[in-house]
């Protein structure tokens, strides 16, 4: 196989070499900590081998905070290096590598697990389900997820990272212009990562259409469990499409085959259009649940039930759709012609369309409503005065014509910040402050939370507004330095101090759930928010199997209708039966592991010991065949128990709306 | 996951979780229809990218591509028989007719792998042109998938002669049989977009 050992370890740069031994360090303490408090069994049972939604959910969640730090670190070091004309603090070479992991980790490692996480711990509670559809698949998923995740994040230690930005354009990402194997990373991690979210959207279908319980009709589901629908149909309509792209790619740079070559009849742009083809329907993946989110805080802090409901689910249909007809729009200056142009330009534009209807139902539910300023609804409210922002000049962008003057600059960059930040970072952080009691059993502290949405907020604005100016002056993206006669050096400026802004502002996220968990009251009632939808009915932090007898619902905003109605919520003792639950699985971990084994193998183009691990795939699909495990039951007793610790605490079950 | 039986319904439909799990695999064939497609689109691009290599009508055999055709139909059709049968609840009849069509299968993947072997000794590799890239790569999938509905279909065999006809292994069947079929429809597209239209075209 030729294995090149001195060129598997990067040595040299100091700032790698520190990340080295911090890893080291931080695999020690993890190590050292578990044994020394004897927690691996307690790891292994209830974390690794869960196949309960909601410690998924979790878990999710948690590497996605995990990837906010890589991503986050990747973002400081290029405004750290840009703060001044002509730095020397990263080379353009170790530029390139920071951007492009930033990128492909804040999309697909920090966004789409922080949404996916929510989704798994709320969407069965909202549908009064006891589960999803396929238990040991969504732990299959969120392993696979996690696998990809690590492979493509020691990319920077092991071998070299990526370096030909997230979209990865052809010819610059092939062997010839990019013979290392950091573009081998990115083709294989984010394939077993891609195939752990198709499972995913295969997963929620099937769990939305067939598990709601009884009464809920399409259209009384809440406005979250609908993103979420809609959204994992896009998962399964553009995955497949990066699958192919990915495994094109592979075969391109691995066994020298001619799908985006210059030479022998490939073309390049092929490329850019599947990649596109599934790249913008995957900015509508990560931003329709976050609309959800939005839909779900706004109507419970305003006291209203949501204004335009119908629209709403309109729209939201409306804009999948349309998220899979304006792929062009990423590069009308690659020469399609006008015609084509014109016709993405149009559908770019009709997107603003359902967008705006649903930027003015979140209005309309506010108008006249008694509104509480939580944490969660301050994150709501700041996301629509900056994701207009976004979106106005999303429309900037889509004129084809125009474009040519702002494509490839800053002003694209700021662009694409506005939308994803507010759209769905801003998102993420209502929903865990809306969500985390229900998680967890205790409340995020406000008055630190508040601190944390204004430093971010004013951090996030400090950053990236600077940017369009800059874009507009003519500084292009992906530069690693400028000279001092640009005159760009103030506004770079200004943009860096801001990023440390909004780091302070994460900074105090994390403080918060370190505070929180260390003091904040628990014994939360089951319904802290006085909120609208099911899983409010249930106890916080919610038992294993959801309800101990599934809700009836009869209207949109059931559990609201519940309390105002005093109906429903008294637990009957006679209508209790077992309830079958699904076993533990150590499969879906042992998978990820040969995938990872695999997948690493094939990084470094070690083919026949890629060969060997895939065999471990092979097996571990065998043992899923053979796997007649029918799970196991709960008896009546153990729920009465369970039940009863909850609904006799003070405020168990509130019989009221406030 | 409750063990919701409903008797009035074949077989493979009687429980909750089997009624979940073939929606699942319908959504999960949706999936595999967009990546195909994305194959079949890629083809269209790059097909007639010969880069002064071999052009269809340089290496395809008709001949050959019918008999692969005929042996995946005529699979297909044994297939939908073994479903029938195990309608019928008759483990026998299913058994045999699903070990006919793996045959068939296995005969045409035997024909596959024989036809690749003779364009590569031709000279004609996924490395010589565009066109032979995205054409190895389609057929590739598709012959992956079917290697892969074999192995598949042999750990259910195994199943039904172990536990017999129950509802868990009268869905697993009936799944795999939907794969099966999908993989023939495929093969439909793959003879029309690329052999005849290759050579006639």
């Amino acid at each position: 196989m030729g294995i090149k050992w001195n060129e598997i370890l990067i040595t040299g740069d100091p700032l790698i070499v520190g990340s080295q031994i911090a890893i080291v360090m931080t695999v020690i303490a993890i190590v050292g900590g578990l044994t020394y408090f004897k927690k691996w069994g307690w790891l292994w049972r209830e974390w690794l081998t869960t196949v309960d939604h909601k410690k998924i959910g979790i878990m999710y969640i948690l590497s996605g905070v995990l990837m906010f730090f890589r991503g986050g670190i990747d973002g400081l070091l290029m405004k750290a290096q840009t703060a001044r004309p002509e730095m020397n603090f990263l080379d353009a070479q170790h530029y390139n590598e920071i951007f492009t992991t930033h990128g492909v980790i804040m999309i697909l490692f920090m966004a789409m697990p922080f949404l996916i996480g929510l989704m798994n711990v709320v969407v069965p509670l909202q549908i009064g389900a006891r589960d999803v559809a396929f238990p040991q698949l969504n732990a299959l998923s969120f392993w696979l997820f996690f696998s990809g995740a690590m492979l493509f994040n020691i990319s920077f230690v092991v071998g070299g990272s990526p370096d030909a930005g997230w979209t990865s354009y052809f010819p610059l990402a092939g062997k010839e212009f990019s013979p290392g194997v950091g573009n081998n990373y990115y083709a294989i991690a984010l394939q077993i990562a891609g195939l752990g979210t198709l499972m995913t959207g295969i997963n929620f279908i099937v769990t939305i259409l067939k598990m709601r319980t009884k009464g809920m009709t399409l259209m009384k589901m809440p406005m979250f469990t609908w993103t979420t629908l809609i959204t994992s149909i896009i998962i399964v309509a553009a995955f497949p499409i990066f699958t192919v792209a990915l495994a094109l790619m592979t075969f391109d740079r691995l066994y020298g085959t001619h799908f985006f070559t210059l030479s022998s009849g490939g073309s390049d742009m092929l490329w850019a259009n599947l990649f596109w083809l599934w790249g913008h329907p995957e900015v509508y993946i990560v931003v329709l649940p976050a609309f959800g989110i939005f839909s779900e805080v706004i109507a419970t802090f305003s006291r209203k039930s949501l204004y335009g409901y119908k629209s709403m689910v309109i729209s939201i249909v409306g804009i999948a759709l349309l998220s899979m007809l304006v792929w062009v729009h990423h590069f009308f200056t690659m020469g399609a012609g006008p015609a084509v142009n014109s016709v993405f330009s149009i559908t770019t534009m009709l997107i603003a369309v359902p967008t705006g209807v649903k930027i003015f139902n979140w209005l309309f539910t506010m108008r006249k409503g008694r509104i509480k300023f939580t944490t969660a609804m301050l994150w709501s409210l700041g996301f629509i005065p900056n994701f207009v922002i976004g979106g106005v000049t999303g429309v900037m962008l889509g004129m084809a014509a125009a474009d040519y003057q702002y494509h490839n600059t800053l002003f694209l960059v700021a662009h694409f910040h506005y939308v994803l930040i507010p759209g769905v970072v801003f998102a993420v952080f209502a929903g865990l402050y809306y969500w985390w009691p229900k998680m967890f059993g205790f409340m995020l502290n406000e008055k630190l939370g508040k601190y944390h949405f204004w430093l971010f907020n004013i951090g996030f604005n400090v950053t990236f507004m600077p940017m369009f100016f800059l874009g507009l002056q003519g500084a292009v993206r992906r530069a690693y330095t400028y000279s001092a006669e640009s005159g760009f050096a103030p506004l770079f400026l200004v943009s860096a101090i801001g990023s440390i802004i909004l780091a302070l502002g994460f900074a105090v996220f994390c403080y918060n759930i370190y505070w929180s968990f260390r003091y904040a009251k628990r014994n939360v009632s089951s319904d802290p928010w006085d909120a609208r939808t099911l899983e409010w009915a249930t106890a916080s932090p919610v038992q294993f199997y959801n309800f101990a007898v599934l809700p009836e619902v009869k209207e949109l905003d059931a559990f609201w209708h519940m309390k105002k109605r005093n109906s429903g919520l008294v637990l009957k003792e006679e209508e209790i039966e077992e309830i079958h639950m699904p076993s533990n699985s150590g499969l879906p971990f042992y998978m990820a592991v040969v995938f990872g084994i695999t997948g690493f193998f094939l990084v470094f183009e070690w083919h026949i010991a890629a060969a060997v691990a895939a065999i471990g795939i092979v097996i571990g699909l065998i043992i899923r065949s053979f796997d007649y495990d029918d799970g196991y039951h709960v008896t009546v007793q153990e729920i009465k128990n369970i039940e009863s610790k909850w609904r006799k605490v003070e405020g168990g079950v509130k019989h009221h709306v406030g | 996951m409750s063990a919701n039986v409903n008797t009035s319904l074949p077989l493979e439909y009687q429980t909750e979780q089997s009624r979940l799990n073939i929606l699942g695999f319908w959504i999960f064939l949706g999936a595999e229809i967009v990546l195909f497609s994305t194959l079949f689109a890629v083809y269209g691009v790059l097909g007639e990218r010969y880069a002064h290599g071999p052009t269809p009508n340089d290496i395809f055999k008709l001949k050959d591509v019918m008999i692969e055709t005929l042996l995946l139909l005529t699979s297909s059709f044994t297939c939908g028989l073994a479903v029938f049968e195990m309608r019928r609840h008759r483990l026998k009849g299913l058994l045999t007719w699903l070990i006919v069509t793996l045959l068939l299968g296995f005969g045409f993947l035997f024909m596959e792998i024989n036809e690749f072997i003779h364009y590569v000794h031709e000279g004609a590799t996924m490395q010589t042109s565009a066109f032979l890239s995205s054409f190895f790569i389609l057929l590739g999938t598709h012959g992956a998938h079917v290697t892969f509905g074999i192995f598949w279909a042999v750990m259910i065999i195994i199943q039904l002669i172990q536990r017999g006809l129950t509802p868990v292994t009268a869905r697993k069947t009936f799944i795999i049989s939907l794969y099966w079929h999908f993989l023939d429809v495929v093969w439909i597209f793959i003879f029309t977009f690329v052999y005849l239209k290759g050579m006639v075209g």
